[in-house]
């Protein structure tokens, strides 16, 4: 298996995705933005398609297109009482605009397949450098304002109370919330990002309490999963995606029964 | 009397349309416990708020001594958006609040500072139980323990004990008043509940929507308990 250069070009891509979206999807379940998480991957697929049109590669795309609006997004979501109604038209726009620039782009329907749920095969070595610069960047800024985010994120009213850079720490977040969408769908595509970025983290957090177990732990579920997925679709033929997202939801369902039977 | 930290001076508040409070005056020593009565809706959260900076003043001002830097926050707020789910330990909940340095990871010392005020709110037993598991009265503990974290020397606590039973009422207050007596920590307890006032504190501060009073607990009148009981 490992004798196939895509092979090792997903392993290692992979294994960086799943640090970065057990580290951010800890955040993300703290600061309840799963809806959002999900939306900011449908820009990704418009994004992405953008890209195709415009002959770059999706990532760049993507990356464009989710930075973007996860700004707005996030100055728009202000206010919650309309934060799920304004998701929802943002998401549908941004999905029909990716219908459109694919159309337009006269690419062939696997194409979008491909950007929607993954294309592992498609992963080349410029590819996994470009992943391992998003996931180190991610990283780096996560460290500068790792106690900030993690008190505004775990004690949002705390936080404010401390007289902490509350706003300006949600925009930094929602920025590396994109790099990681746009990352994490290199892998399971966008269709399949809540796989990665929320359910390890809303898993691990039945079983450990501190934030850095959660991270850990997360990071663990992340990585058995997208192993786990790329051997048995090498070994099946079947998506990858699949598979990830299927040791995913074991994985929280299993949590979900654990927590009832502590309860 | 020893030297106050805080100065209320002329204080006064309107929102459009509205005037919360004017001329207002009080001062807060180091190691006083103030009480601030009211009925609702009389201003004594947005006076919280004066007091730490996120409102401003139409006029008026608070003076803090010897300057500002040197009076730290210790704050607990009326409302906390904790539920069942709430996944971290009481402990990690508590050594959140520590900023002093900003290493992603705890010090040696800010462990120990953990260490200590769990110890000094007896919180060791359920330190790693998850928050979002603990009764009322332990989370009011762990609110205060993060409040106290970081020893501050002025610790406000807004409406704390209105949804406790009067067991815990007493033993958050009990805890409370040790520290203001021995760390002669400054407190300032908003409150509807005359009893506990009366019972902790040493001044009180009666909000009316047109004005005020304020002095020894002992002068709180039945007038006044009445006046704040009705409501």
């Amino acid at each position: 298996m490992f004798s196939l250069e895509f092979m090792r070009n997903a392993f290692v891509a992979s294994t960086f995705i799943a640090i970065i979206s057990g580290i951010i999807g800890v955040f993300v379940s703290a600061r309840n933005m799963s809806f959002l998480t999900h939306t900011l991957s449908e820009i990704g697929f418009s994004g992405a398609a953008f890209g195709v049109f415009m002959s770059w590669p999706p990532l760049n795309g993507m990356l464009l297109f989710t930075m973007v609006s996860s700004v707005i997004v996030g100055q728009l979501s202000v206010k919650q009482a309309r934060r799920e109604a304004s998701i929802s038209a943002i998401s549908s726009l941004f999905l029909g605009l990716g219908i459109l620039f694919l159309s337009l782009s006269n690419k062939n329907a696997s194409y979008a397949t491909n950007i929607l749920f993954g294309s592992i095969i498609g992963i080349n070595h410029t590819n996994v450098i470009q992943v391992i610069e998003l996931s180190a960047l991610v990283l780096i800024i996560i460290a500068f304002v790792y106690r900030d985010l993690k008190f505004d994120s775990f004690d949002a009213i705390g936080a404010q109370v401390k007289g902490l850079w509350t706003n300006a720490l949600s925009i930094i977040f929602l920025v590396l919330l994109a790099l990681s969408v746009s990352v994490a769908a290199q892998i399971v595509g966008s269709l399949l990002i809540f796989v990665l970025l929320t359910l390890p983290a809303a898993s691990a957090k039945y079983f450990v309490h501190t934030v850095s177990g959660m991270m850990v732990v997360a990071i663990l579920m992340a990585l058995v999963g997208v192993w786990g997925g790329l051997c048995l679709g090498y070994i099946t033929n079947w998506p990858v995606s699949f598979f990830i997202a299927s040791i995913e939801c074991l994985f929280y369902f299993a949590a979900l029964g654990y927590n009832r039977l502590r309860q | 009397m020893t030297d106050p930290i805080l100065r209320v001076n002329n204080l006064k508040v309107t929102f459009p349309n509205h005037r919360v409070f004017e001329n207002l005056n009080f001062s807060l020593h180091k190691g006083e416990f103030l009480s601030v009565v009211g009925e609702n809706g009389v201003g004594k959260t947005t006076l919280i708020r004066t007091i730490l900076q996120q409102l401003k003043p139409a006029a008026g001002n608070v003076q803090f001594f010897p300057n500002r830097k040197a009076v730290t926050f210790g704050y607990v707020p009326q409302f906390r958006n904790i539920d069942e789910e709430y996944p971290l330990s009481i402990r990690d909940f508590i050594s959140l609040n520590l900023s002093g340095i900003k290493l992603p990871w705890l010090s040696r010392k800010e462990r120990q500072q953990v260490d200590q005020i769990i110890a000094q709110t007896n919180l060791q037993k359920i330190q790693n139980r998850p928050l979002g598991m603990a009764s009322g009265g332990e989370k009011q503990k762990a609110y205060l323990a993060q409040a106290l974290v970081e020893q501050p020397n002025l610790l406000i606590l807004d409406e704390s004990t209105a949804s406790l039973d009067n067991v815990m009422k007493y033993e958050l207050l009990d805890l409370v008043k040790h520290f203001n007596q021995v760390t002669q920590l400054s407190v300032i307890f908003v409150t509807h509940d005359l009893p506990l006032a009366q019972k902790y504190a040493d001044n009180f501060l009666l909000l009316r929507p047109t004005s005020f009073k304020y002095g020894p607990i002992s002068e709180l009148s039945e007038a006044d308990v009445k006046e704040v009981s009705d409501v």
